[in-house]
């Protein structure tokens, strides 16, 4: 059924009876043209886009719990392209750009709100890496715009700006056209929208090994409800790509760690845009149902515990109590963590693998939910040509062998 | 809070500690005659597993020297801490059954 104002109101005088489940829950077949590891955001999205993008429907999503489990129900719904390198600032702001038209694209409205996004300069140091930011955004034809301190204060009133401040806030550098999403919608919208192609999403369903060919090509994979064969497998796993390698038998430049987030009380409105933090690593956005949903660093050792610890989460809200003196007092409601995938150079790894047939999307680390349009489209892309995207060529694997990395840890600054 | 024993202080917070990832990494040589993929691999990748890790930690706010550690990644529960210079204990499966 099309969503629509006029099927809202016609089923409200019917009793809200006629609404059908969002997606089907089918048996898997024995055999797929292609098979997507991982029903989170970018998995989904690659169905979504082989399915559209290239008429290919015989394909599975094969998901180990429910579908938006794991990094994409734990992020914290930042949506941005304020990056430094040519390669990383085209690829994400064509994932902004069709973020832009996603709620018409999928008939289901994911609540992207472009309310902007702004990081604070807390020293000379920071404002000269603020203007050098904004002008490498505006030659890659990024929108960006830099705020003086009264500017900041008048948009962010619980902000401390006072010269004795802890942090003082000495300007800033918003991206208007940034945001947030509702996270779930993401997920539940794509995994509708593949649904209704063709694409069958199967839950409760994990892999547990791969079936490989005489020539070493990936055949299928084996799963707790029973081998699926396909020669075209993509692996869209984020924190767990790791795993998934092992059982293909190679390795990759990944390291998982635990980052956690936050959600307080629901409170009046008093923040309508999302506020970053570069030195302490923390940020912040109010949901629309007035929660503050809160951010900062990484646990730093690897972990697939899906929790935080103490020593991180103290100065994740130190540094929001030093920063919002108002927000001191207020109670958290929930408190987690998701498993990221983080590479040397703070830059996804798109494309072929040591193994053929065997495709990856991942180390996205702590940013992937904003990349799951773009993800979606270059995994497609390469499932289904089996030659790299245009945008994602830079990302490729070999790039660890030739040396050209794209450094956005140092370029933008990404603390981890 | 994890509690960490230096192998030189005894147990102190995590606090005072800094993970420096993978341990008994061993460099491939000698250089002029290492290829590019094996320098590749030397420098990026890690094995990343789910269960027992032997990775290298400094007691950064200690007494500042390195030691090696077998933890477990998906509890968090240390084994056992180590010398750098001791060999490399056996790996177990780990708290949790892949």
């Amino acid at each position: 059924m099309r969503y629509s104002a006029w099927n809202v109101f016609k089923e409200g005088l019917k009793g809200q009876r006629g609404w059908k489940p969002a997606w089907r829950s089918p048996d898997p077949k024995q055999s797929y043209d292609v098979i997507v590891i991982g029903g989170g955001g970018h998995g989904l999205a690659t169905a979504y886009y082989l399915a559209k993008s290239f008429g290919i429907t015989r394909v599975a999503v094969l998901e180990k719990g429910w579908i938006g489990s794991g990094n994409s129900g734990r992020n914290t719904t930042a949506i941005r392209s304020n990056y430094y390198y040519r390669a990383s600032a085209r690829m994400y702001e064509h994932s902004l750009k069709l973020y832009e038209g996603l709620s018409k694209e999928l008939n289901y409205n994911v609540m992207f709100s472009q309310r902007g996004m702004i990081s604070l300069a807390h020293s000379l140091h920071d404002l000269e890496l603020v203007n050098r930011q904004m002008n490498a955004m505006r030659l890659n034809g990024v929108d960006a715009k830099t705020l003086s301190p009264a500017e900041i204060g008048r948009r962010v009133p619980i902000l401390d700006i006072s010269p004795d401040a802890r942090f003082p806030v000495l300007g800033g550098l918003i991206q208007k056209r940034a945001g947030t999403a509702r996270h779930d919608a993401v997920v539940w919208g794509y995994a509708r929208a593949a649904d209704a192609l063709g694409v069958d999403i199967i839950q409760n369903c994990e892999v547990t090994g791969f079936r490989r060919g005489a020539d070493g090509a990936v055949t299928g994979v084996e799963t707790s409800r029973g081998p699926i064969a396909s020669r075209k497998i993509g692996v869209a796993v984020a924190g767990h790509s790791s795993r998934l390698a092992e059982m293909a038998g190679f390795r990759l430049p990944i390291t998982s760690y635990a980052l956690q987030a936050f959600v307080s009380e629901p409170l009046k409105p008093v923040l309508d845009t999302v506020i970053l933090s570069p030195a302490t690593g923390v940020y912040m956005s109010q949901s629309d149902k007035g929660g503050l949903v809160i951010g900062g660093g990484l646990d730093l050792y690897p972990s697939y515990a899906q929790r935080g610890n103490m020593p991180v989460m103290r100065n994740v809200l130190g540094a929001i109590a030093a920063q919002y003196p108002s927000l001191g007092r207020v109670r958290l409601l929930r408190h987690w963590a998701g498993i990221v995938d983080v590479v040397p150079d703070s830059s996804p790894i798109i494309g072929a693998s040591p193994v053929p047939g065997l495709f990856l999307d991942c180390g996205w680390g702590t940013g992937g939910f904003k990349a799951i349009p773009v993800g979606g489209t270059m995994l497609a892309h390469q499932l289904a040509t089996l030659a790299p995207h245009p945008l994602a060529e830079p990302f490729s694997l070999e790039r660890f062998t030739t040396g050209a990395l794209i450094d956005e840890a140092a370029g933008s600054g990404i603390a981890h | 809070m994890l509690q960490i024993s230096c192998p030189w202080c005894g147990p102190r917070d995590e606090v005072e500690f800094r993970c420096g990832g993978q341990s008994h990494i061993i460099r491939p040589g000698p250089p002029e005659v290492v290829d590019d993929v094996t320098w590749g691999k030397y420098l990026s990748e890690k094995i990343n597993p789910r269960g027992e890790h032997l990775e290298r930690w400094q007691h950064h706010a200690g007494c500042r020297r390195w030691f090696n550690a077998a933890r477990d990644t998906a509890t968090h529960r240390i084994r056992v801490t180590y010398h750098m210079t001791e060999a490399a204990p056996a790996v177990s499966l780990g708290d949790v059954a892949p």
